[in-house]
């Protein structure tokens, strides 16, 4: 484990840097940051990264920010861990904040209204694509989870709703 | 106490938030939209067009834009922080057992367990936005006509783009915004 003002700082500028211009989510930036930290700088092995990427997933919360805690705390310990927390959270909290404070002002400019609309027809493409991914991995497992995901998918409210309005 | 409100709502979206990013969408709508009302179904469709436009995670950019909405840019801090500490938390503790241990079968198998209840929760929100995106009118009962015809065009050529060719999705939301520009305007 190293510890020195250098490692601090390199691992805070390239959690920062990868934060701010990977745009598309988790599963884009970890490759990433596998190359990053195991190909370029070599601070952790491969094997290793592959881990601490299956830690990051089966823990609550983005991919991104888990893998980058991970990272933190495996090349600089806890302190390490926190500075690569901030330097993965920073980039989107400045960012939006800009967004934000312009949003209400944007909210009334017709080209921003239909540049919007439009987009929001393919987010609902690259969701159902989501979707359809996450779920068809879950039917090609064994029973009892496909099971599972029917079941869960008839509790939901929207889908009750949804079929009611189909069948009324 | 609005900074409490928003510590603990985005708390509880971090520590429920399990399988990655699309997984936070359902606990976010169902803390900001219905539970505290903080911002309309239509203001969470575009906080979410917003968050997939810009760098860095879906709730990291959600706690910062409802947070600085609701209480400047300290809510907007707090909220974040609050999003954040549980998954520092368990990450952390799970990478101590990983590390004494070495075994990590026991999280696996318990993540696999909730797989199929995540994906269904995401559908559901993912339902809900597509109702809202390409219905005229969401409240009404569902029938042909309220169906928006550019939106559910656009829809379904991005949908059966990324399905065939897998692109980056940024590609079919930008595509899509500046095709909606041309119809819309």
């Amino acid at each position: 484990m190293k510890k020195d003002v250098k490692t601090y700082w390199t691992l805070f500028i390239s959690t920062f840097y990868l934060s701010a211009f990977t745009f598309g989510g988790g599963y884009v930036i970890v490759p990433l940051m596998k190359k990053k930290f195991v190909d370029d700088l070599k601070w952790i092995e491969d094997k290793e990264m592959l881990d601490l990427i299956a830690i990051s997933q089966s823990s609550p919360g983005a991919i991104a920010v888990n893998a980058s805690i991970l990272i933190g705390y495996r090349v600089a310990g806890y302190l390490g861990s926190l500075v690569s927390l901030i330097g993965t959270v920073m980039p989107p909290l400045i960012i939006l904040s800009i967004i934000s404070s312009f949003y209400t002002r944007l909210k009334e400019n017709a080209v921003f209204n239909a540049l919007l609309k439009g987009m929001q027809a393919g987010i609902v493409a690259v969701i159902a694509d989501a979707v359809i991914k996450l779920g068809s991995s879950i039917i090609k497992e064994k029973k009892p989870s496909q099971f599972l995901l029917w079941q869960a998918l008839l509790l939901q409210p929207t889908f009750s709703r949804l079929m009611f309005f189909i069948l009324s | 106490m609005i900074y409490l409100k928003l510590f603990l709502s985005f708390f509880q979206i971090g520590l429920f938030s399990i399988g990655g990013g699309y997984a936070a969408l359902p606990l976010i709508q169902n803390q900001v939209v219905e539970k505290n009302t903080w911002l309309s179904m239509t203001e969470f469709l575009d906080l979410i067009t917003i968050a997939e436009m810009t760098p860095g995670p879906i709730a990291i950019n959600s706690a910062t834009f409802v947070g600085i909405r609701i209480a400047g840019t300290m809510g907007a801090v707090i909220s974040t922080f609050g999003y954040i500490l549980p998954c520092f938390i368990i990450v952390l503790t799970l990478a101590f057992f990983y590390y004494k241990y070495n075994k990590l079968t026991l999280v696996q198998g318990v993540l696999a367990g909730l797989r199929p209840a995540v994906v269904s929760l995401i559908a559901s929100a993912g339902l809900s936005i597509a109702i809202l995106a390409l219905l005229n009118d969401s409240s009404a009962k569902f029938n042909l006509s309220a169906i928006n015809p550019i939106a559910t065009g656009l829809f379904i050529i991005g949908f059966i783009i990324m399905r065939k060719l897998k692109p980056n999705p940024l590609f079919i939301i930008i595509s899509s915004g500046i095709l909606g520009l041309l119809f819309y305007l």
